[in-house]
């Protein structure tokens, strides 16, 4: 099948108009060795039911677990009914970017909002409505802290998360410039000692995460403190925005970008993608920022309106002296996030304590267990790392009785020497801890 | 309309949270009292109020649900239902990204096929899926230039791209520490193959080209470009935007381009969201394939497996695998158009795109009179000339007809551009229409200026004042409202 309605009869007459015999010469300026003769090598197409049976098979050569026992950047919340009533409405997912304020105040309005939640969350003054992901909204903070501060050094976290490491280091290498690692100690946070060694003229920013990777909070005043000390920028991530719900804003620690990943706030984990790279900032980056902003004017008769705003920062106008590329973001997924907030409100504070109660008691079952115990000893939110016997070994038992299992932390962090990463969030249910526990003994 | 938090009362709760079943510790002895926030100011509603609030706001938005959305260079057509229900298939939403590669067969499979169907249509050797829009893709096709290049060891400081490129392609450029230099356009809308010829030096790597470009024309001189490009072992990139107008039809990699990206939520008809997901994936040459993003699909026998062994690789561009559910979509598009529906996509893109042409050629000033490919480029500089009507003004006017309008003041180089692109998905019934409200606004130019200039009358609010808001930003919404 195709979506194409044109009749035969209805091809004719308009190629009449247009004054050409048939299809074929409306591609005259292709130059015919290169016009295909014949058609793509594609499989056959299917009817609308024979994809829905296609999909279906396809999504069901996947195992829907039992229990997800992973977060590691991606987290397993319940999804409000509400949030997927909005975002599946049509006026909004049919819609491209709101170029045209008048006949877009539904979404400039709802970014609007989104912008003031995020802030409100965060304490900064300015979000924007969107990065891809959490990685590439901490890569470009890195990338405008170098640009603005005219300097070429930067200092990550190795508490980060391993995949947001890699895109920082290459968005780095792009840009000439060099990244290197602050350690953590036995708490699982930052050395701030290390931190004052590594810290230079040259270092342009500081990029932390709490939680960070391995689910422990941060204390991110004294980091902040440092890194500006030395003229530096301080870049504070998070793991599980939900966290907000309880933690200390990072901004009122003195974060100068606040960057993580969104996708918690009302989207499917979708395998990864697409999420939501939430970015915010202190007003001195308001003119600077990458993305879309949406401000708040009036309209000719004096009714309040949204527009797009400060758009010279933006690569249409400002081309390659643009402070970023990025066009295309993530504002469906943005929707999902202030709508999810909007039906939380306050509740959030109780969701995020849910999922600290839940993390510690799977975490105190497990310590119980021989060979197993915490391998670090800062507070933590919803996820945990243990060293045990054999994380491969029991993540292979997890599996086996349906349960996504533990992020292994032997690949990204040899000098641990074995571990593994648990999450418990409000989907977790006290017996799935509990069966998993007794499959582990 | 009211502001959701203006519509906040205190006490009020929309989304309850379980009841714990275990024990409730207090955060303070869990945590430590500072770190512990103290105030947590976000609305408080009942679940109607929200569901209204949200309804009101989306029949104040134009989709494509809601008519014809012609804006040019980002391929509004329709967006078939089938792949919205099967993207929501909880075999596709629920698998976190690193479940077992054991329990993820299915998506596996999907994103190896998918990468194959691409390359097949562009005639490139490999795909990565990883970019998540447009963009982005064009950021980790500059990086693979790069990367190309350390690896010959030779250093090459520019990238040469036309002076109608979108924006992001210059800012791509700069993002990855490369100089931009710009190709004029010929008397045809074209290179000027002269001009590119000069600054083609051993010093540029390559070239960043659009194709068809943004006036919706064909690079007739493409085989004469790429030799150019080539002879002084530069690459040759495609900025795959537009590709709408020609899958099926022709292949890039076949034209000599050495790297594409694709805007799966243009061509591939995955919905766009208000601006986002995209997904941008990139194809390359077999040459450039050691470069692309980890991590990348792997078939062994009938399994399927995540590989990083790819010790050449830029390494990584975002978390995961990119905007996985987009491809979902992307996927279930090609599986059921198939080729000959590609090559009908193209056709029809095409015919349509000259039909509006056609219709409008004596009432509106085409900026190139050649055949176009999937849009067409018209300069309001007629109707500013004889009636001080602006391109905006036309704009604004087309609102009250109930269209969304085309793109405009884009491309750069035409004054008061006008950039229709109508796509396949529309029939003669909608194209004619269309041409009719244009015909009308241009009478109404003459005639009445005035009118035109107050448009639009019967939107939700009239024209914004764009000064006010750049000049006193209020980008969020500060009135305290106590806890
Ligand atoms: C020609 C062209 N190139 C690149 C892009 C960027 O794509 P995206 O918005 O997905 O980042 C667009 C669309 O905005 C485009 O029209």
């Amino acid at each position: 099948m195709d979506y194409v309605p044109h009749t035969p009869g209805e091809q004719k007459e308009m190629l009449k108009v247009i004054g050409v015999g048939d299809l074929e010469d409306l591609f005259a300026d292709i130059p015919a060795k290169y016009r295909l003769g014949g058609l793509l090598n594609l499989p056959p197409p299917l009817s609308e039911q024979e994809i829905w049976e296609h999909m279906g098979r396809l999504a069901a050569r996947n195992r829907l677990p039992g229990a997800t026992l992973t977060g590691a950047g991606a987290y397993h919340h319940y999804i409000p009914a509400v949030v997927s009533h909005v975002v599946g409405r049509s006026e909004f997912y049919t819609a491209y970017t709101p170029y045209q304020a008048e006949i877009s105040q539904g979404i400039l309005q709802a970014i609007y909002e989104y912008q003031t939640m995020i802030t409100r969350l965060t304490g900064t003054q300015v979000a924007n409505a969107s990065m891809y992901d959490g990685a590439t909204a901490m890569a470009e903070a890195a990338v405008l802290s170098a640009k603005s501060l005219g300097r070429s050094r930067l200092l990550v976290g190795r508490s980060v998360h391993p995949e947001y490491r890699k895109v920082v280091g290459t968005y780095a290498w792009a840009n000439g410039y060099a990244c290197e690692e602050i350690p953590f100690g036995a708490t699982g946070r930052l050395e701030q000692a290390a931190l004052r060694e590594l810290l230079d003229d040259k270092t342009a920013a500081v990029l932390v995460q709490s939680p960070n990777f391995f689910g422990v909070i941060e204390d991110i005043g004294p980091l902040a403190d440092l890194a500006h000390s030395r003229g530096a920028l301080l870049v504070a991530g998070f793991t599980d925005p939900t966290s907000l719900g309880i933690l200390k804003a990072p901004g009122d620690s003195g974060a100068d970008f606040v960057v993580g990943e969104g996708q918690s706030f009302g989207n499917p984990m979708n395998y990864g993608g697409p999420y939501l790279g939430i970015l915010a900032s202190t007003e001195a980056f308001m003119r600077k920022i990458p993305g879309r902003l949406v401000g708040a004017t009036v309209d000719r008769e004096g009714r309040r309106g949204y527009v797009l705003t400060l758009q010279t920062r933006e690569q249409h106008i400002r081309r390659e002296k643009a402070t970023s590329n990025i066009c295309s973001n993530e504002a469906l997924c943005m929707l999902a996030a202030a709508v999810y907030l909007a039906c939380l409100g306050k509740n959030l504070k109780r969701l995020a304590a849910l999922n600290v109660w839940k993390a510690n008691y799977l975490k105190e079952a497990l310590s119980a267990l021989p060979g197993w115990r915490p391998l670090f000893t800062g507070p933590v939110y919803n996820e945990f790392a243990m060293s045990c016997p054999d994380a491969g070994a029991a993540n292979r038992r997890l599996e086996k009785a349906g349960f996504t299992g533990g992020y292994d932390l032997s690949k990204d962090y040899p000098e641990l020497g074995g571990g593994i990463l648990f999450c418990a969030t409000e989907m977790l249910r006290r017996e799935d801890m509990d069966k998993a526990v007794s499959l582990l003994k | 309309m009211e502001l959701i938090f203006e519509k906040s009362r205190p006490g009020r709760a929309a989304g309850t949270v379980p009841a714990s079943d275990v024990p409730e510790t207090a955060l303070e002895r869990l945590i430590g009292p500072e770190l512990l926030r103290d105030t947590l100011n976000l609305p408080e509603l009942a679940e109607v109020d929200i569901v209204r609030h949200y309804t009101r706001l989306s029949r104040r938005n134009f989709g494509v649900d809601v008519g014809f959305y012609p804006l040019g260079s980002c391929t509004m057509k329709y967006n078939p239902k089938i792949n919205e229900r099967v993207a929501g298939l909880d075999g596709f939403t629920a698998l976190h990204p690193y479940a077992p590669e054991a329990f993820v067969q299915g998506n596996l499979q999907l994103l190896y096929e998918l990468a194959g169907y691409l390359s097949e249509i562009c005639g490139m050797a490999d795909f990565t899926l990883q970019p998540a829009a447009g963009a982005h893709g064009e950021l980790t096709g500059v990086m693979i230039i790069k990367k190309h290049f350390e690896r010959k060891g030779q250093r090459r400081s520019t990238i040469l791209i036309p002076d109608t490129a979108h924006g992001t392609n210059p800012a791509s450029v700069a993002l990855c520490g490369f100089q931009v230099a710009t190709v004029r356009s010929d008397a045809e809308g074209g290179v000027d193959v002269g001009h590119l010829r000069e600054l083609m030096t051993k010093d540029v790597a390559g070239l960043m080209l659009t194709n068809p470009n943004t006036l919706g024309l064909f690079e007739r001189n493409i085989e004469e470009v790429a030799h150019i490009v080539h002879r002084k072992g530069g690459l040759l990139y495609c900025d795959g935007a537009n590709a709408n107008a020609l899958v099926g039809v022709t292949r890039p990699g076949d034209l000599g381009f050495d790297i594409i990206q694709l805007n799966l939520h243009k061509t591939f008809s995955t919905p766009h969201g208000c601006g986002g997901p995209g997904s941008g994936p990139v194809g390359v040459k077999r040459h450039l394939v050691p470069f692309l993003p980890v991590p990348r699909v792997v078939k062994r026998g009938r399994r399927y497996r995540w590989s990083e062994d790819f010790p050449h690789s830029i390494g990584r561009v975002r978390s995961f695998y990119g905007n996985f559910n987009v491809m979902v979509k992307a996927y279930a598009y090609i599986r059921s158009i198939g080729a000959a529906g590609m090559r009908r996509v193209s056709e029809n893109a095409v015919l349509n795109a000259n039909y509006i042409k056609e219709r409008l050629r004596g009432h509106y000033q085409l900026a190139y009179d050649r055949t176009c490919m999937h849009e067409c480029v018209f300069t309001g500089e007629k109707q500013l000339r004889e009636s001080g009507v602006h391109t905006t003004d036309i704009a604004k006017r087309l609102l009250d007809y109930g269209y969304h309008p085309p793109t405009i003041y884009f491309p750069l180089i035409v004054r008061e551009a006008i950039m229709i692109e109508p796509t396949e998905t529309e029939s003669k019934e909608t194209l004619d229409e269309f041409c009719e409200a244009m015909i009308s606004i241009a009478r109404e130019a003459r005639e009445n200026p005035d009118l035109v200039r107050s448009a639009p009358l019967t939107t939700p609010v009239r024209r914004l004042d764009d000064v006010l808001a750049a000049r006193k930003p209020d980008v969020c919404w500060t009135v305290c409202q106590g806890e």
